[in-house]
């Protein structure tokens, strides 16, 4: 048996929600790893095939949404032989605690993933306590 | 090192999936058509030509490699893990480790004319078929 388990195809979980939505396409939940540092929190989505320029990152009521379309155009004409995965668009959004300064969040995207990087305020960052 | 909840059923799974892996690998025949179903491959038809659209994101392009050979390609490489240190993991949803796939076509392929193409965590192959294999029109004397 090999030493290294061989990477799985992980499966695109659909968004569902209540509201319906108005364009025809899929719109999948991007998988994410969330990690925390002493001062900042990051949050890395992986959405292949989403361009830098068609990332919305909003902040709005404590609530983080992350949007990524796919430029479908590029399908287009194209004939179907064979298909493993669906493509659509990513949606994902989180919850912020008020630990999050929500000012200072920054993003970058390369090669199809999305790392956002949420400091954490002042008061919220641990520090030592110095004795007289 | 962090390892993901263990589940009985998914190291039972993993067994199976390792053990028919075996059967179809190349000890035990002469062909391999996959190695393990890591990238997910989609195949479109461009005239004559094949267009693969490969799903991978966040693997350096440096650690990619794709192999032609007749009337397949091989896709290898590896999802490396970067984690700084001192973090504590809240959520790990993402999978890492290493790939290898073997994709064959029913079109005899021209390996010189391939054309692969990474962005944005997509994976394009341009798969040209090789004029040798493509069908000749017979002029009737």
């Amino acid at each position: 048996m090999a030493s290294t388990q061989e990477l799985q195809v992980q499966k695109k979980r659909e968004i569902e929600s209540k509201e319906e939505g108005t364009i025809p396409a899929r719109l999948f939940v991007p998988v994410a790893d969330i990690y925390e540092a002493p001062d900042a929190l990051s949050v890395i989505l992986e959405m292949p095939g989403v361009q830098k320029s068609d990332v919305a990152v909003n902040v709005e009521d404590g609530v983080l949404t992350v949007q990524g379309q796919i430029d479908l155009t590029k399908y287009k004409g194209l004939q179907p032989l064979y298909t493993e995965y669906n493509i659509g668009h990513y949606a994902r959004s989180f919850r912020l605690s008020s630990k999050i300064d929500q000012n200072k969040i920054a993003a970058e995207m390369k090669d199809g993933v999305l790392l956002l990087r949420l400091p954490k305020v002042e008061e919220a960052k641990p520090r030592t306590i110095k004795i007289n | 090192m962090i390892t993901g909840f263990s589940d009985p059923f998914d190291a039972l799974f993993n067994l199976q999936r390792a053990l028919e892996g075996r059967l179809t690998s190349g000890w035990l025949h002469d062909l391999t058509t996959s190695q393990g179903p890591f990238p997910p491959i989609n195949v479109f038809q461009q005239g004559d030509d094949a267009l693969a659209i490969i799903e991978l994101p966040g693997v350096d392009k440096d650690s990619l490699q794709v192999e032609a050979k007749e009337n397949t390609v091989r896709i290898a490489g590896k999802k490396a893990w970067v984690c700084p240190d001192g973090v504590s993991v809240h959520r790990r949803e993402r999978t890492f480790g290493e790939f290898d796939r073997t994709l064959s076509l029913p079109i005899a392929l021209d390996p010189d004319r391939i054309k692969a193409e990474y962005r944005d965590g997509i994976l394009a192959l341009y798969l040209p078929r090789a004029e040798r294999d493509k069908p000749r029109a017979i002029k009737i004397s």
